[in-house]
């Protein structure tokens, strides 16, 4: 690992490799993911779900299944209560409440293949599969639409009728176009006079999945007053409670959630799928604990892949090679019900640079595929490989260097974004200078090896990060080992960067503090894992908490020496008298006294945190390209990434390489592959493609600090810039290597081979 | 409880070096009847089609996907999952270096690439790069990009072949020991 | 799933009879690694399933002067880790080190994989080119059918009620004879096969022409398929790029592809053009000792 730091302070804990607090029990198997609990009396439940992509239900016969031994309840759409049309916010997107519950169990309509229908609950796992084959649904299939284009056609069927769509501030029905925005700065049509080069073109991308190898799971107790108990693998257990409370219509302080180790999420485990079918089921089984698993099929088939749909991007350089005007047109596909990414795409698109004119439109259209829900960084790995391979194209046209162009038309503090929005201090000139400085950037590439052809890419990426809520609690035990509540599910190893940031404010060893997740009624309230704001936010409320708690600290001593509260110091672990150097405590010598000092020593801290840092990412790909099959291979990335300040720099590279592995499968093979029904053909892990450990090289990291000036330590967030750039460097590599523009996601081998044949 | 017209199995298997017998519907997976009759929840569900590793076990030496195995063919063998990974003095050198490396995030493929990478150095001490990626190509990782759970099994190569090396058989690391470690004391490769 | 019952036959005898007894409501069960995914996905609806691993016949892996018998349900791993039998037999260890991964090949068998009848088995191909014979053993008799004769359509084969797949056996190959299998996957591991091709290549004695070949292909039909055409041309041909070139733009259009999820008609056709021309220059240089 290489680290560019313009970080000038330094510290105990931060910036080392300590053993993650939750690792022994992950290594040894006793971690307790949502899938390991198990309940006494505990029923198993299965969904049924819609076999087409569009239609209406006529009629749901339970029958059948009701009469099967062992089957203790069947519920369909019917059972879940009238839900109202209104806006949730989930933290990383929000979600309209009647939608989100037809999308737990359809009501008079399926909008996609996988859509549930019913569920049962039963004795045992292999019953209630069972029960689910023998209801019949009588369905009227209606014609489907998995396109942006499809959707938009003349005559295209629409697929929610109440839907009214919102097409810059008029108000449109029977559409399905549920959303166009409008971004504009400065004037176009101006700055595209004043270029000297123009490149546009048009980008098509498929829908993808987050992949994570956990699926969906959750376990429920409706009990006999009418308060839900829930156990689930999720990024929020608030914000399930939210979520619960709004399709149950059942107030939230009557729903505990428990979140349990999770096995991966990256965005997908936000929403809520099987956590309203457990509990009713629950309720309806004589209030039993009911749990689900889902099976990878409906992982693929019904939970919330990222929108594929169609980027047109034009932007022009004058003959010095600054940019003068870029505009685009971003249509992403919803799924069955309006809320994809659109909006952060735009926020992303034009985010390495600084472009006086500016224009973006974006649109939000319903299709007949699942309903999107955010995958790492959502809309920026979309916006980013139209754009960024525009910016490769017009580099060639200007014969610039990608990188010298880069550093040349670099956004800075101050600058727009494409939604008008101004940088704070950001890193992105750090991370082109420390790019350029990679052993890799200044190696050569041979163009050719044994026949296949090598090419070499860049590309920048930009993600935002948010802030939002989160609540931290810590309390000193009289053995001076601090215990730290917090509400931030860990998919990464937070619970070691946010003890650490505690540690460091209490002068004490990381290992001296012991996080512990709590459930909703054991913290405040916490938002999500996601956004990239974990380290950043629940870290910055640690830090509150921390710093409460070392006050108190002082006051006790202060109360040992009859001092006042002023005149005691802490440093470097150890509690001092200011006027008396004879008088001082270590940390834990203190803590062996808070009984006689005034009891417990707990504090809490809170945050709601409007902004965050956001950060910038340039990644270098050397690919090979057997230009017989069309087959790519990587040979050698490298990710130059800004993350404010690494707090356990294992984690945060972790999080580097992960985000590119998942950009690299999305570059080269991951797609939902669409049957003529309208359905996933593929929706199994052997047909969508994910990257296994033979597909790729070790993958270099270069970790840049500039602090966020934002944050006590300078966190910036980490989790999703790296899957913002990979997309588009995969693709501007085999552009060098082939001299082909792939303009279409995924860039799969037979894809590379008609590119090529079309070349000539 | 199980509602079926079949009768039950009876089993008789060693699990982590313990006897252990149990009954199992003829139909229910090897995955399911460890997880769900003999209650070890290490290995775990992913995928249920062979696709993604997550439920590796080994059986009779040899790596498996246990949703593809039935219970009922657990009958005369030797079964080890990631439970039986460490022994009484100490974590498995794997495990060990998978905690230093940070070879896991969320860790629910961790069970699973311990148990395939065990079985991998119990017959190649020395694999190179190449062949650990070859053989850890049926464990899928969605997380760490695989970069740190290959250089973990490197390491924990180094590591067995130092202690086979030492003279008196002793230089038994344990995780904590190593926790201690300076940042910069990590060889980079 | 639909409950059913588990056997474990000792011999084949007792295999054909139960097989027999349930007709299409039982299926034998090899590595599980197909029967059990399409079993849980509802292809079968099984009364029985019929585990042929305590079988000795079944599980046998014996190479001598006649040549190779393997058991249906033998493992990939142990044909593979066979230093022997890979020696002489390498198109089929190309197939059986790369059905699926490491955990796969553990439990995947030849034999499993024949009778699961995919157009895309890896290892078909190979075996046709090794001129492998399928044997039967059904409730009044045995029998034996060629590798290339035993699918009949997409998950269907020659075998009726109550019959089983004991084993397979392959001739010694002749003096000169090299094979290669090599299919194209997009990743490098795990995946289907988009185009499997297979060849085999016997040397005349002066090692510089054919004297005759065998090529088949997998994923480009509803069955794999014997090329039989292109095969022939090879014999009496000269040993060199000219030939193979040839023999590979026969082979595709032998070929007779769908487009489907996992590649198009254009892109299989091509694939097999270029798959027949690597697999045969490299079971000639496997053939001269290379």
């Amino acid at each position: 690992m290489v680290l560019v730091s313009h970080d000038t302070k330094k510290y105990k804990v931060i910036g080392t490799r300590p053993i993650r607090h939750d690792g022994y029990d992950k290594v040894t198997g006793r971690a307790v993911y949502g899938g390991d609990l198990r309940l006494p009396g505990m029923a198993w439940g299965a969904v049924l779900r819609s076999p087409h992509a569009h239609a209406r239900i006529r009629k749901v016969d339970t029958a059948a299944a009701e009469k099967l031994p062992g089957v203790l309840a069947v519920i369909t759409g019917k059972d879940m209560p009238l839900a109202e049309s209104k806006e949730v916010d989930l933290g990383e997107g929000s979600v309209n409440e009647k939608y989100a519950s037809n999308n737990v169990l359809a009501a008079d309509k399926v909008l996609y293949k996988g859509h549930p229908v019913a569920a049962v609950a039963a004795v045992d796992r292999n019953t209630a599969e069972e029960a689910v084959r023998l209801i019949k649904v009588d369905y009227e299939p209606l014609a489907a639409v998995v396109t942006v284009e499809e959707a938009t056609a003349n005559g295209a069927p629409v697929l929610l009728p109440d839907l009214v769509g919102d097409d810059l501030g008029e108000k449109v029905k029977k559409t399905n176009v549920a959303k166009h925005f409008r971004h504009e700065f400065g004037d176009v049509k101006k700055g595209f006079s004043q270029a000297a080069h123009t490149v546009e073109m048009t980008f098509k991308l498929a829908m993808t999945h987050q992949g994570y190898i956990e699926p969906h799971n959750a376990t429920a107790i409706w009990d006999e007053e009418d308060r839900i108990r829930l156990w689930c693998s999720t990024q929020g257990a608030f914000t399930v409670r939210k979520q619960m409370s709004g399709v149950l219509k059942m107030d939230e302080s009557r729903i505990r959630v428990t979140p349990l180790e999770i096995g991966g999420g990256f965005g997908g485990k936000i929403p809520i799928y099987l956590e309203p079918i457990a509990a009713v089921l629950s309720k309806k089984s004589g209030h039993k604990p009911v749990k689900l698993i889902m099976e990878r099929k409906s992982v693929f088939e019904g939970t919330g892949p990222a929108p594929g749909g169609t980027i047109w991007v034009k932007v022009g350089a004058d003959a010095n090679g600054k940019l003068t005007a870029a505009s685009s047109d971003i249509k992403f596909e919803a799924g069955g019900y309006p809320g994809s990414a659109v909006g952060a795409a735009a926020m992303c698109i034009y985010g390495p640079y600084n472009i006086p004119n500016m224009l973006i439109d974006g649109y939000d259209i319903v299709v007949n595929k699942p309903k999107s829900a955010a995958y790492r960084a959502p809309g920026s790995p979309q916006a980013h490989f139209a754009f960024e391979q525009a910016i490769d194209e017009l580099c060639e046209k200007g014969g610039w260097d990608k990188l010298e162009f880069r550093l040349k038309n670099a956004s800075k503090e101050g600058d727009r974004r494409g939604d008008g929005v101004r940088y704070p201090r950001i890193g992105n000139i750090e991370v082109l200078q420390a790019a350029r400085n990679t052993p890799h950037w200044k190696s050569t590439l041979a163009k050719e090896s044994n026949g296949k052809k090598r090419g070499r890419g860049i590309a920048s990426g930009y993600w935002f990060n948010v802030g939002l809520k989160s609540s931290v609690t810590v309390s000193v035990n009289n053995d001076g080992i601090v215990s730290l509540t917090e509400g931030s599910t860990d998919i990464g190893g937070t619970r070691a960067s946010i003890a650490m940031q505690a540690a460091e404010v209490l002068g004490i060893p990381a290992e001296d503090v012991r996080p512990v997740v709590a459930d909703t009624e054991g913290v405040g309230i916490t938002d999500v894992t996601g956004g990239s704001r974990v380290t950043y936010a629940t870290g910055y409320a640690a830090y509150i908490a921390a710093n409460n708690a070392v006050n108190v600290m002082k006051e006790r001593a202060a109360k040992l020496w009859d001092l006042k509260a002023d005149d005691v110091d802490y440093s470097d672990g150890v509690f001092r008298g200011r006027k008396d150097p004879e008088l001082k405590l270590t940390f834990k010598q203190l803590a062996h006294k808070l009984g006689e000092t005034g009891g417990p020593v707990t504090c809490t801290g809170s945050v709601d945190l409007t902004s965050a840092g956001g950060a910038f990412g340039v990644h270098i790909a050397d690919v090979e390209v057997d230009p017989e099959t069309g087959k790519t291979d990587i040979l050698r990335y490298t990710i130059v990434q800004d993350v404010g300040k690494a707090i356990h720099p294992s984690y945060v590279e972790g999080q580097m390489q992960g985000g590119v592995v998942q950009g690299i499968g999305w570059a080269l093979n991951e797609e939902y592959y669409m049957n003529k029904e309208g359905g996933m053909a593929n929706s199994s892990f052997l047909d969508y493609r994910m990257p296994t450990a033979l597909d790729l090289p070790m993958i270099e990291t270069v970790i840049v600090e500039v602090p966020n000036p934002g944050h006590p330590f300078g966190v910036r967030g980490v989790g999703e810039v790296p899957i913002s750039p990979p997309v588009a460097t995969v693709a501007n590599a085999i552009h060098d290597a082939l001299g082909v523009r792939m303009t279409e996601s995924p860039m799969k081998p037979g894809r590379i081979m008609k590119a090529l044949e079309g070349k000539g | 409880m199980m509602q079926t017209s079949v009768e039950k199995v009876h089993v008789k298997t060693t699990i982590n070096g313990q006897p252990v017998e149990f009954l199992v519907p003829p139909y229910l997976s090897l995955l399911d009847a460890i997880r769900e009759v003999v209650g070890l929840t290490g290995a775990k569900e992913g995928c249920l089609d062979g696709n993604c590793g997550a439920c590796t076990v080994l059986m009779d030496g040899r790596i498996v996907d246990s949703c593809l195995v039935l219970g009922a063919e657990a009958q005369g063998t030797s079964i080890t999952t990631v439970e039986g990974l460490a022994s009484s003095e100490g974590l498995h050198p794997l495990q060990q270096t998978f905690l230093e490396e940070a070879a896991l995030q969320c860790g629910i493929c961790t069970p699973g690439f311990l148990v395939s990478a065990k079985a991998l150095l119990d017959r190649e001490p020395h694999a190179d790069e190449h062949r650990i990626r070859h053989w850890l190509a049926g464990n899928l990782c969605r997380c760490t990009g695989y970069d740190k759970i290959v250089r973990a099994v490197i390491k924990a190569e180094d590591m067995s072949a130092q202690l086979t090396k030492s003279k008196n058989g002793r230089g038994k690391t344990t995780a904590k020991a190593s926790a201690r470690k300076p940042a910069g004391a990590r060889a980079r490769r | 799933m639909h409950p059913f019952t588990y056997l474990a036959p000792k011999t084949v005898k007792e295999a054909v009879q139960a097989l027999n007894k349930y007709g299409p409501k039982a299926r034998p069960l090899a590595g599980g690694t197909d029967v059990l995914v399409q079993t849980r996905g509802g292809r079968y609806d099984l009364e029985a399933i019929v585990d042929l691993k305590g079988i000795p016949e079944a599980m046998a892996l014996e190479m001598n002067g006649r040549g190779l018998e393997i058991g249906a349900a033998t493992p990939c791993c142990l044909i593979y880790e066979n230093k022997a039998v890979a020696k002489v037999y390498p198109g089929l260890i190309d197939a059986a080190s790369l059905i699926g991964g490491i955990q796969i090949q553990s439990r995947a068998s030849l034999g499993g994989n024949l009778c699961n009848a995919s157009p895309s088995a890896d290892s078909i191909g190979p075996m046709i080119v090794h001129s492998g014979k399928a044997v039967i053993a059904g409730p009044t008799k045995r029998r034996e059918v060629a590798v290339e004769d035993f699918c009949t359509a997409p998950g269907r084969t020659v075998l009726g009620k109550g019959e089983l797949l004991v084993s397979l056996k392959f001739p010694k190959p002749a003096a000169g004879f090299g094979a290669a299998y090599e299919r194209f996957i997009p990743r490098n591991e795990m995946d289907i096969a988009v185009v499997g091709v297979a060849s085999s290549v016997t040397l005349d004695s002066t090692g510089k022409k054919f004297k005759s070949a065998r090529i088949a292909l997998a994923a480009v039909g509803p069955t794999p398929i014997f090329a039989a055409d292109a095969s022939k041309y090879l014999a009496g041909k000269p040993a060199n790029e000219e030939s193979i070139a040839e023999a590979a733009s026969m082979a595709r259009s032998a070929a007779k592809p769908i487009t489907d999820m996992r590649g198009t008609i254009e892109q299989r056709k091509h694939l097999v053009e270029v798959l027949t021309r690597r697999t045969l220059t490299k079971a000639m240089q496997r053939a001269k000792g290379k």
